[in-house]
């Protein structure tokens, strides 16, 4: 797979997909089995010292220091890449700027709330000037408005700084609205890579999700497949997404086939496809089923709380 | 790269412990208080004993005056194992990628932390020695108490790498946390921080000799009070020798740490 620079590239996929081990290898943080990576025309295992020069990281767990203030750990950051006083000063005030952080640069990073706590760290991982950007899980344990921010500021990164941004999220809202283009993966392997609109086009037609009550859903499938205006059918226990040809007006129509038949509909809804949809066409799951993000958020929660000691 | 020692990154992580030290004074307080205790509620009672009482201890020094350079050792030890250990905090809250994921090199960032952990240890070792002057303790001379200094910074780099080698090994908190004493308290009673060695049963003394730890309290006191069991060059080159090995073993371990 090739990023392209300037883009914001996502990496979708349910948890245990692969997304943060791919994070973490182009990061020089892990060592692949096989396989080659490059960043910049540098080499991810043989060039760690340039890529790490290249690159800036905001990884899924809060990794900041609380006990310092905002100001404190990007100063302790930028040193780390040998910025000089001078220089260190202005890019502080530039990043401040462009995450709307000024004012809150001498609080310490304990007592500021999560949502700047975690602009603090995007801040800090673009103050080296990196040429890509990596962002892991970035709204994780987010509240919605604090997501939301965040997303104008990830873009205003990619249009101002003009750095390619790669991330990885398993929030489908976040794919669709940030990212150039996603790719889809699971198991380690890639499923599909293109834009999000490309992707939603590609399993083409409108969609219709319903649920049946009772639980036949062999015999409601055999129904099912004698239409000739439904191109695919996928079934998850008792809920049904079918691709169709018609959109709305078809809705009445599977009612009716319903009752003739003796099955009762206990929800329908048609749309236009969404990402979600095609993710689910190429995982086969929906993403929230995968019981780990609860458990990952949960972390990640754990990990804040616990810092806070 | 090829820079193996890189000065502006390691004064950074200097920078870093110190103002975390300096804000934790909750932290601080609380790790005077045990020193505290013991040259209050041991050091002062057993003075009243006639001199000559405790073998080990010259006829013309009180049991306080002994006991100082001891407790101050304790601290020293208590701190640098805990700084060396620290990693394992900044591990835990994710720090330490943050950290790894720079081009700086490890080597660097090692001794970085280690030169802070070293200077935090030290200041409260001043600390100690100040409220141990203001118990009564006799400080020999200026010389002596710079030529402490010495010894101090050598017990500091020692523990520092030994808690540095416990905490890669273990890999977690939870495990260094729950066998830190089981570690720290027999390196701290094993050795004359307390006690006379002359006191000490034959078997206890050749366990005794062994710990470096001896080494650094008979050079504390020898420079601080002006007595010591051991001439002071032979308590500075063991010490010497053991702490540039830790270190040096510290440093390895640490290199091949997994940031996960």
């Amino acid at each position: 797979m090739n990023i392209k620079e300037g883009e914001i590239f996502g990496l979708l996929g349910p948890n245990g997909a692969g997304k943060t081990t791919t994070m973490n290898m182009l990061c020089t943080i892990l060592n692949p089995t096989s396989g080659y990576a490059k960043i910049g025309g540098y080499d991810v295992f043989k060039e760690r010292e340039e890529v790490r020069r290249s690159i800036g990281i905001v990884f899924q767990d809060p990794c900041i220091d609380n006990f310092l203030t905002g100001r404190e750990n990007l100063a302790f950051h930028a040193t780390m890449y040998h910025m000089k006083k001078r220089e260190r000063e202005y890019r502080i005030s530039e990043v401040l700027d462009l995450l709307d952080l000024k004012g809150k640069e001498n609080i310490k990073i304990d007592d500021c709330p999560a949502g700047v706590q975690r602009r603090f760290e995007v801040a800090r991982g673009f103050m080296n000037h990196p040429k890509v950007l990596f962002l892991d899980e970035p709204t994780i344990g987010l509240d919605i408005v604090a997501r939301r921010k965040l997303w104008e500021y990830i873009r205003r990164l990619n249009d101002s700084e003009g750095m390619t941004i790669i991330l990885t999220t398993h929030y489908i809202e976040e794919a669709d609205y940030l990212c150039d283009r996603v790719a889809v993966i699971d198991n380690g392997r890639i499923k599909v890579i293109d834009t999000p609109d490309n992707l939603k086009n590609s399993i083409g037609k409108d969609v219709i999700s319903l649920e049946i009550e009772n639980g036949r859903r062999k015999e409601f499938l055999n129904v099912l497949t004698g239409l000739d205006w439904i191109e695919k059918v996928e079934a998850y226990n008792n809920s049904f997404e079918l691709s169709v040809s018609g959109g709305d007006e078809r809705v009445p129509e599977l009612v009716n086939l319903a009752d003739e038949n003796g099955f009762t509909i206990s929800s329908i809804d048609s749309h236009k496809p969404t990402l979600e949809d095609t993710f689910i066409h190429y995982v086969g799951k929906t993403i929230r089923e995968s019981e780990g993000s609860m458990k990952e958020e949960r972390k990640a929660r754990r990990a804040r709380r616990r810092g806070r000691r | 790269m090829g820079k193996i020692i890189d000065p502006l990154p390691m004064y950074t992580m200097w920078l870093r412990q110190m103002i975390r030290f300096f804000r934790m004074k909750a932290r601080l307080v609380s790790s005077l208080v045990m020193p505290f205790l013991f040259l209050a509620f041991l050091g002062i009672p057993l003075s009243i004993l006639p001199s000559g009482a405790m073998p080990g201890i010259p006829e013309d020094m009180n049991f306080l005056d002994y006991l100082a350079p001891g407790i101050l050792g304790m601290t020293l030890l208590f701190s640098s194992m805990m700084a060396g250990a620290s990693v394992l905090w900044d591990k835990e809250f994710g720090f330490l990628k943050e950290v790894l994921v720079t081009p700086v090199n490890r080597l660097s960032i090692m001794l970085g932390r280690s030169l802070g952990g070293m200077t935090t240890s030290i200041i409260q070792g001043f600390m100690i020695i100040g409220i141990s002057v203001l118990m009564g303790v006799n400080i020999s001379s200026v010389s002596g108490l710079l030529l402490s200094i010495v010894f101090m910074v050598l017990i500091c780099a020692t523990f520092i790498g030994f808690g540095l080698i416990l905490a890669t090994q273990l890999g977690e908190m939870e495990g260094f946390m729950s066998i830190i004493n089981m570690i720290q308290m027999p390196i701290f009673f094993a050795s004359p921080a307390f006690l006379p060695m002359e006191m000490m049963p034959h078997w206890l003394k050749s366990i005794i000799c062994l710990n470096p730890f001896t080494y650094g309290i008979d050079g504390l006191r020898g420079s601080l009070v002006g007595y010591s069991t051991f001439p002071l060059i032979h308590d500075f080159v063991i010490l010497l020798v053991t702490s540039i090995v830790l270190m040096l073993v510290g440093a390895y371990c640490f290199e091949k740490m997994e940031a996960n």
